[in-house]
């Protein structure tokens, strides 16, 4: 069965979508968007850094992500304006890993491939990678799952109850980071915060808790990751974009909906 | 012994000190009032208290197993984070059907259990996680500004609760106001900040602290004497109108 490069490929989709979706509600909740750009984006350097090492792939992004996700989280806690730092912080990462990548000796890199995925590509072993990682964030977060919400809310009401924020803030970090190193083989660098965000965002109308609203979210990512797939295959377009296409959609239908819903 | 107790504590916010040799203690039961102008530290010592911000020098002793309730200044809940009021009592802890029922009970809101977050106006908010503090079931119950944005009758009437549920539990009590006359009327103790603590006693001590008065200024005849107003006339006037203060201080003042 995984000899077939699709079922490889919806297998991969499907492992990024599930664990994607939970880790992106903390996202929106905790108002991180640019944070999951900035992390994703510094992935690029980290290919950079991969190449120029010979290490995995997967472990020089997951090694600059979580670099850049610590240091955001540091500076981002002194008041320096946080909106702006991130806005500099995510696209002079994006720039510098480009420079980076082209800078390395000998070799023509296929930059397309990492900074939209190559999902189509998927093999066994990568498979073996993007579903540890994705088993491995959605433990991180069932584990925390409380903690991480009080947090959220409120850090010294978590504080107050014996919890401890800034390590529920790390563990968060640490989640993104590793979603972003196996994400980049199935939808890139560019679109990696797209998976986390939109479904999410979309599951919001259908949710009445936080539960829920992550349930939708899986469900909602599941989906886009098919019908993405499915489309590209049709229509021969590039299938990480066509995933993020099929989710954006959903969340147009979700936004029309949702006035509907809060009346019922 | 005491609940907690600092002792020469000095804290920093943004690299200044914000408070400096605070020698405090709470004991069980006491409901004690913490009053100061912006900036005179009372959110960084009520924050130095829970262990969310970490002492500049001095100690801070918490009783072993002290288990602290805390109602924060503000609590932003995001519109994209659906939140039953059900679901965020249950934060971070579980807790049986029939505690959440008896705290929304005791904190004065039965009926809202299935409600979302963002629906509720601010009296029902306060209420709603004063009701998450009592889960705690708490030997300590810390309140920083809870009635900020109620108006009079709202505050007065949180006021009560925070009165009814101390006498329901027999917790101890320490809130960081700005609702003078309320407050201080409720008050066991009142310690009055200003980057140090400038006084500290019974409502009546601090109210006739020269230091006090420096801070609050000419507002103070209005508060202090409206306090005064209510606490000697407490069992004679329980509907009397507070809206027009120096007229009301007035008349007390030449029946008295």
């Amino acid at each position: 069965m995984l000899d077939d490069f699709i079922v490889r490929a919806a297998l991969a989709g499907l492992g990024v979508a599930l664990a994607a979706a939970p880790l992106g509600c903390f996202v929106i909740w905790r108002r991180m968007a640019y944070f999951g750009d900035a992390t994703s984006h510094a992935a690029l350097l980290g290919v950079a850094l991969a190449l120029a090492t010979d290490l995995p792939i997967t472990a020089g992004v997951l090694l600059v992500a979580l670099v850049m996700a610590l240091v955001i989280s540091t500076l981002s806690g002194r008041n320096v304006s946080a909106d702006a730092l991130l806005g500099v912080m995510a696209h002079s990462a994006l720039a510098l890993g480009l420079v980076a990548v082209s800078l390395l000796p000998g070799q023509r890199v296929d930059l397309s491939s990492y900074l939209f995925g190559e999902i189509l590509a998927v093999t066994r072993f990568d498979l073996a990678v993007i579903w540890g990682g994705a088993v491995a964030v959605a433990l991180l977060l069932a584990w925390r799952w409380s903690a991480l919400l009080a947090a959220t809310l409120n850090p010294d009401l978590a504080q107050a109850a014996g919890g401890n924020p800034k390590r529920e803030q790390l563990i968060l970090t640490l989640a993104l980071a590793i979603m972003v190193a196996v994400a980049i083989k199935v939808v890139g660098a560019l679109l990696i915060a797209a998976m986390l965000i939109i479904p999410a965002a979309t599951a919001r109308p259908f949710a009445r808790t936080p539960e829920t609203m992550a349930i939708w979210a899986m469900g909602l990512g599941a989906l886009a990751a098919f019908g993405g797939l499915m489309a590209s295959l049709e229509f021969d377009t590039p299938t990480g974009p066509s995933i993020v296409s099929i989710a954006a959609a959903l969340f147009a239908l979700s936004s029309a909906l949702a006035p509907l819903l809060r009346r019922a | 012994m005491s609940l907690i107790e600092t002792r020469g504590l000095t804290l920093r916010h943004d690299r200044q000190v914000a408070l400096r040799d605070v020698n405090f203690n709470i004991e069980p039961g006491e409901i004690v009032t913490i009053v100061g102008p912006n900036g005179s530290g009372k959110s960084s010592l009520l924050r130095a208290l829970i262990g969310a911000l970490k002492p500049a020098a001095g100690k801070i002793t918490r009783k072993p197993g002290l288990r602290i309730g805390y109602v924060p200044q503000k609590l932003q809940i995001d519109a994209t984070l659906p939140l039953t009021v059900r679901r965020f009592v249950n934060l971070p802890r579980r807790q049986t059907p029939e505690a959440i029922r008896d705290a929304l009970a005791t904190a004065g809101v039965p009926e809202l259990a299935e409600r979302q977050m963002v629906d509720l106006s601010g009296g029902q908010f306060q209420r709603v996680l004063l009701a998450r503090a009592l889960l705690e079931k708490p030997d300590l119950l810390i309140l920083d500004e809870a009635t900020q944005g109620l108006d009079q009758p709202g505050s007065a009437a949180f006021y009560r609760q925070i009165e009814a549920v101390r006498q329901d539990l027999g917790c101890a009590v320490l809130m960081v106001s700005h609702d003078l006359h309320v407050v201080m009327a409720a008050s066991d103790r009142v310690l009055c900040l200003n980057g140090h603590v400038c006084c500290e006693g019974t409502p009546e001590t601090v109210a006739d602290a020269p230091e006090y008065r420096a801070l609050f200024g000419s507002g103070t005849q209005g508060a202090l004497a409206l306090y005064r107003h209510d606490h000697d006339h407490h069992h004679h006037h329980h509907n009397h109108h507070h809206g027009d203060a120096c007229d009301g201080q007035h008349e007390e003042t030449e029946n008295a």
